[in-house]
């Protein structure tokens, strides 16, 4: 019941986000139609207008807007005129998909185990050599480690391709550039969590009943402790899925993650409002799984 | 069933690794497009095409797909962009040069066999006129009679009834002659012919499919080329038109052109051997170009394009023309294009390029330090007294900014006036440019034919291209003067009459240099990219000499290259 009603409650808040999105990127300066060669006379940006509905009231221009989402047409995109926006998600989005997922898997098993580890082992070698990674990890941005993947394992040791997307082996020099970074978070996250567990009275108890030490941080601290990764991995998953403009320009990546950026300078209204309810979507249906997981692993949790 | 796995990934053995390596192998397979067939020619071509409908496209790398797959009266010829026959085998000119009439080839035809007609083509110049078709270009077909009366659906004086598409001046006297009648006469009116917009186009697929036509298969091309598939900020790929009236010239089977936006991919795309051209500008790291240079696959050559500031003259101080030529005559070009864009360019005086045939520029006005302090004393501002601070617009850009700091150290030390810079993004400058909300701004212009009129008719007062407030009727009526006149050596002394008017009197505008254009390409490997004023490349006329196997893995490849 409970996830019901949040999942009829998407339905409005889809809307009003999708008002505006549709709202705001008409005030930007500018338009879509704005071009460094002026049309030969006036009259041509007045039928080109008139072609998109743009000449129309906003608020009538929305209303036909919602009569064809309704339908499931995001509409035809204002700057790629031979395409539909459900054209371009189509085509850009399962490469943006399997990118996300990668990365988003990457981020998890590095991030896990060296949050883990340098918890258990605080203040040791492991922990600080961990850690420094972790932060490593964190503070080298995307635009800065993808050209350092290139120079290295693509053109150096010839090992990878530097960029498209054709076979696996394109896939994971990008995959390394967009998973390190939130492998170092999650590793930061575990830690924080796990320290803070192994401080509490139900693993002292644990302890006291005479637990092995690998019984107790495995069994019991564990599933508690990894509590603020699931949270922060709906949200990180949502970004990752729709793709990352950064990684996707430097490996040439035939994503979504590109529009998602372009799109709004180049003011391709349509797209704008389409990515926007799509990365809205991901986000919303995300978080809910993450309170499903919530309630599974910790059973204090109690969802209604 | 992958988001769930992970998210709630439990120590409970090996079963959920398995589970979750197998949906990781099938997103690979499936996410992953793995080409059967490698492509005989690879190009980096420049952004995501905007569209591939000749009567749309406005960009360059757009226009370059769709001129392999549309073709025209005319095309251009590959070593100097001039028009050659193209769907018309020949033509006759009228004496006054207003009438045209044009022969197809009766071996034309489109990819799916049937002929091309003279109906084909005027349908293809209506269309693109038509205000439905909301074309960026449609001004290229104005020269025709009635062309924009149509266009812009204007009331036909003699009549007081509305132009239509019937009154437009072109018409198919039989199957395969076209005769065109001119607003007038119009020396670069068969350059027009190959352009783009003019390209002859399937009717059927597009009363059909509207917008989407392009997405049609098989697409009925009239051009050299066919379209396999359009796989949008991926690759393009096409395939040689078997059909095509000259296809025992065409030298490649399968050309894939790429988009990219970042121009350290495209070159390292180019140096481990997955790409074998690239041909845009914008795909050219210059910040590189000191390195590059040296390379023998780097080719510099003169491009039709000019890198000029636009002053604002309905706004004072740059109402006055003495304010316009100091700041002019303090700037040191030279500086400007050698550490700044460093890829050979020449320091431009006068608006339209060198190199157009018949056509010598005036020389404009050079660096006088001394006369522009007089004149800005004369302008009643000694020494920079009293100049109110002011701004130059210009659109993000690592290049421009640089400019605009020298441009703004320069004033400030010849001057001592202050000007701030405006960094805004593209479409803001734009808009802001169009709508005259900037004192000076940084400007460009790229020619769509080798005619010097495609630069100066942006001046004449009222065109949308002019963006400088300058209205000189004296102007106006010279470039009139020269569209009208059949003598190309008067003519060439009427435009060099007028851009005098333009750089060295009224200056609306300060040149800084001309572009240049670079390809990169090893000619060993690939032959038929010739240089020419207008970066023109018909892919037709590409060739790989080394032959390479067409059915070659993209895999194997990969793991071949060093």
């Amino acid at each position: 019941m409970y996830y019901l009603k949040r999942i009829a409650f998407l339905i409005p808040l889809l809307l009003i986000i999708s008002f505006l999105a549709f709202m705001l990127v008409r005030i930007a300066p500018g338009g879509p139609f704005d071009k460094e060669r002026a049309p030969a006379s006036p009259e041509i940006e007045r039928n080109l207008k008139a072609k998109y509905n743009l000449d129309k009231p906003l608020l009538e221009q929305y209303w036909i807007y919602l009569k064809n989402l309704m339908k499931g047409d995001f509409g035809p995109s204002l700057k790629y005129r031979n395409h539909s926006v459900n054209d371009i998600i189509a085509q850009g989005l399962p490469v943006s998909l399997t990118l996300g997922i990668m990365a988003f898997l990457l981020a998890q098993g590095f991030g896990i185990p060296l949050g883990f580890i340098t918890a258990v082992k605080k203040g040791g070698v492991l922990d600080y050599g961990g850690s420094f990674i972790a932060l490593l990890a964190i503070c080298i941005p995307g635009f800065v480690v993808g050209p350092l993947l290139v120079l290295i394992f693509a053109i150096h040791f010839g090992m990878f391709p530097v960029g498209m997307w054709e076979t696996p082996l394109h896939a994971v020099l990008p995959t390394l550039a967009l998973g390190l970074y939130f492998g170092g978070k999650v590793a930061r996250l575990m830690r924080e969590g796990m320290l803070g567990t192994l401080n509490s009275e139900f693993i002292t108890t644990a302890r006291a009943k005479g637990l092995s030490e690998t019984q107790v941080l495995v069994k019991h601290a564990f599933r508690i402790a990894v509590l603020p990764v699931v949270s922060y991995s709906g949200p990180l998953l949502a970004d990752l899925l729709v793709g990352s403009f950064v990684v996707e320009n430097i490996f040439r990546v035939p994503g979504i993650g590109v529009f998602l950026v372009n799109s709004s300078l180049n003011r391709d209204y349509t797209m704008v409002v389409g990515l926007v309810l799509l990365y809205a979507v991901m986000l919303l249906v995300l978080n809910l799984v993450v309170d499903f997981a919530y309630s599974v692993l910790d059973r204090r949790v109690k969802v209604g | 069933m992958a988001i769930v796995t992970a998210s709630t990934k439990q120590p409970t053995g090996i079963r959920h690794w398995a589970v979750t390596a197998c949906v990781l192998l099938v997103l690979l397979v499936t996410g992953c497009r793995k080409l059967e067939q490698r492509a005989d020619l690879i190009i980096m071509n420049g952004a995501e095409p905007e569209s591939l409908d000749p009567a749309i496209v406005t960009g360059q790398p757009d226009g370059r797909v769709a001129g392999a797959l549309f073709e025209g009266l005319t095309r251009f010829n590959p070593k100097n962009a001039k028009p050659i026959p193209g769907i018309a085998e020949r033509w006759d000119i009228s004496p006054d040069g207003q009438t045209y009439t044009f022969y197809l080839r009766t071996n034309a035809l489109w990819s799916t066999g049937e002929p091309i007609t003279a109906d084909d083509v005027v349908y293809s110049w209506r269309r693109a006129l038509d205000p439905l078709t909301a074309s960026d270009y449609a001004g290229q077909l104005y020269y025709v009679k009635n062309g924009e009366g149509f266009n812009t659906g204007k009331t036909n004086n003699a009549t007081g009834k509305v132009y239509t598409k019937e009154d437009v001046g072109v018409t198919a006297l039989d199957t395969h002659t076209v005769k065109v009648d001119l607003e007038g006469p119009t020396p670069f009116f068969l350059d027009l012919c190959a352009f783009r917009t003019l390209a002859v186009v399937p009717r059927q697929s597009i009363e059909k499919h509207g917008d989407r036509w392009l997405m049609e298969r098989p697409l009925p091309t009239s051009g050299p080329y066919n379209l396999d598939f359009w796989h949008i900020h991926d690759r393009i790929r096409i395939r040689k038109n078997p059909l095509y009236w000259d296809a025992k010239n065409i030298q490649n089977e399968i050309i894939d052109l790429l988009p990219a936006e970042s121009a350290t991919t495209a070159l390292n795309l180019y140096e481990t051997g997955e790409a074998d051209i690239i041909w845009d500008k914008n795909l050219i790291p210059s910040e590189l170009m000191d390195v590059l240079k040296g390379r023998d696959y780097v080719h510099t050559y003169d491009y039709l394009g000019t890198y000029f500031i636009r002053f604002n003259v309905t706004k004072p101080p740059f109402n006055d023309v003495r304010v316009r030529k100091a700041l002019a005559l303090v700037i040191d070009k030279e500086r400007l294009v050698n550490n700044i864009t460093k890829s050979g360019e020449k320091i431009a005086s006068c608006l339209t390029p060198p190199g157009m045939e018949g056509y010598t520029s005036p020389d404009g006005l050079g660096r006088d330090i001394e006369l522009a302090r007089k004149l800005l004393a004369e302008a009643g501002f000694p020494d920079g007294k009293g100049f109110p601070t002011f701004n130059y617009l210009f659109n993000t850009s690592e290049m421009h900014k640089q400019i605009a700091v020298e441009l703004q150290a320069m004033w400030k030390k010849e001057l001592g006036i202050t000007m701030e810079l405006r960094q805004v993004e593209w479409k803001v400058y734009l808009s802001d440019q169009s709508k005259m909300q900037f004192d000076t701004s940084r400007s460009s212009w790229i020619g769509d034919y080798v005619d010097p009129n495609t630069f100066l008719d942006m001046f004449m007062s009222g065109n949308g291209n002019n963006r400088t407030g300058w209205a000189n009727p004296q102007y106006d009526e010279l470039i009139r003067q020269a569209n009208q006149e059949r003598d190309l050596t008067k003519r060439a002394k009427i435009l060099h009459d007028a851009e005098v008017l333009l750089i060295r009197e009224d200056l609306p505008i300060a040149p800084l240099f001309f572009y240049v254009g670079v390809n990169i390409f090893d000619p060993a490997k690939v032959e038929g990219v010739h240089q020419n004023l207008l970066d023109e490349h018909p892919i037709w006329n590409l060739r790989r000499k080394d032959g390479r196997s067409t059915s070659r893995p993209s895999a194997q490849k990969l793991a071949a290259s060093p």
